[in-house]
């Protein structure tokens, strides 16, 4: 059966791009945080505060918008026979890969999605982390060229494949149980944030919607901020940067007709303006991205496919998150954190060394035999 | 003699990679490649169109995809 998949059109790309260009920009006009109405890597930082795993009091919120990228892409999914469970394609390594692009990605203050949403907002500062991002895609890119790879997935049963999505409904369902109560630091055993950007969300009901609905067609499209970056550098390919540049397109006009665009680099909402930094940070984070094999969102969205490796990549960057809290890794708008220099030496080294010994090269001769024609062939471009 | 290759289970961009890299040095006419889901098998096929390659059969073989493309 091959059904045609306009989402994975050109058209369908920037469809999807422009579409989270105006839903992130209203999720911030609703309630979430400065430039944040969608960053996959703050969103996942603020679950790690809420379930305790940090203790950062600014950053606690169970975000919705997670869970429904996850479980919308497991809907799309389901619904057009791409629920695959795989996995076993070197699962620690991707926990690794996860932790250090998170603390990467807080060294920075933001995944590749906030960057974007930084840039649309006027924060001239986002320019360095995208530059960052690029310059980590590309490193990436050259192990892929030398033949780096993390192994074959293999097919997985479905409750494999259901794990993270189960975790996210149980997420879901803990958000619902023990809602944020006025003026209260917990409800429950959940932890909430008074002030700061974790006390900062849009109404349940929408962050969820937009979660779900976001899930849905980026799991259609393929939506992937380092995809762009990586398939122009290694083959020219604009299809997914199309996409990319969508969103900080639409975003822009939205921030601008919404009030919400202020050009500069100084006092920029939850944002530094060390600029080796925000450039190294997103160095770091991209290049373990694209080793890896996704951005965040596009890990949450595989996940959301049955692929648990991808699921091990998002438990590797809430893990991280709270390493980056608990150790003073993460950056805040005061500029960089206790150790947050060391730990992207540190990071860097780690990616380097994974990048290194997963040099090799891959048997790849099929073993199937030449099969008679199938029937119901027809050609799909 | 049609080339083959088995992307199986490797996940993006080394479907399109190892595609690529035969579409180079190949001296055969046709190139079948395996995958086992339906963005490589996407990207695969995008690729193989960029390259001035084309999709001559895109078909569903068990859980796994085979796509046949011919040089132009």
């Amino acid at each position: 059966m091959t059904r045609r998949n306009i989402f994975a059109t050109l058209g369908g790309i920037v469809a999807v791009g422009a579409i989270i260009g105006v839903v992130a920009p209203y999720l911030q006009n609703l309630g979430n945080p400065a430039n944040m109405g969608i960053c996959v890597a703050c969103m996942e930082r603020d679950i790690a505060g809420a379930i305790g795993l940090h203790r950062a009091g600014v950053v606690q919120y169970l975000r919705p918008e997670i869970m429904g990228f996850v479980l919308g892409a497991l809907v799309a999914a389901l619904l057009f026979r791409e629920f695959k469970p795989s996995g076993g394609s070197a699962p620690m390594t991707r926990f690794v890969l996860g932790v250090v692009s998170m603390i990467g990605a807080l060294i920075f203050l933001g995944c590749p999605w906030r960057a974007i949403l930084r840039l649309a907002g006027g924060d001239g500062n986002a320019i360095l982390g995208l530059a960052g991002l690029g310059a980590g895609v590309w490193i990436g890119t050259m192990f892929f060229r030398k033949g780096y790879s993390l192994g074959r997935s293999y097919r997985q049963t479905i409750a494999t494949g259901l794990m993270l999505p189960l975790i996210m409904f149980g997420l879901l369902a803990l958000r619902l149980i023990f809602p944020p109560l006025e003026g209260a630091e917990k409800s429950g055993f959940i932890f909430y944030s008074l002030q700061g950007p974790g006390a900062a969300y849009a109404p349940l009901a929408v962050s969820l919607a937009a979660g779900l609905g976001i899930g849905f067609i980026a799991q259609r499209s393929r939506f992937c901020t380092m995809g762009a970056i990586r398939d122009l550098i290694l083959f020219k390919q604009f299809h997914l940067m199309a996409g990319f540049l969508a969103l900080l397109i639409v975003a822009l006009i939205v921030n601008i007709a919404l009030g919400q665009f202020n050009p500069g680099f100084e006092a920029q909402p939850v944002a530094h303006t060390l600029h080796f930094w925000n450039f190294a940070g997103m160095l770091m984070a991209g290049l373990a991205f694209a080793l890896a094999g996704g951005c965040p969102g596009r890990q949450l969205f595989m996940s959301g496919e049955g692929n648990s490796d991808a699921g091990v990549f998002v438990m590797g960057m809430i893990f991280g998150a709270a390493l980056a809290h608990n150790w003073g890794l993460a950056s805040s708008p005061a500029g960089l954190g206790e150790y947050g220099a060391v730990a992207f030496f540190v990071g860097l080294a780690v990616c380097l060394g994974i990048g290194f010994a997963n040099l090799k090269k891959l048997k790849v001769e099929s073993p199937v035999p030449d099969l008679a024609p199938l029937k119901n062939s027809k050609i799909k471009a | 003699m049609i080339h083959k290759v088995d992307a199986r289970g490797l996940a993006c961009p080394q479907p399109v990679l190892l595609t690529m890299e035969v579409i180079r040095s190949t001296s055969d006419s046709a190139i079948e490649i395996l995958v086992d889901n339906e963005a490589s098998r996407e990207n695969v096929s995008r690729a193989a169109v960029t390259q001035g390659w084309k999709v001559d059969r895109s078909d569903e073989l068990g859980e796994d995809f085979r796509i046949l493309i011919k040089k132009t």
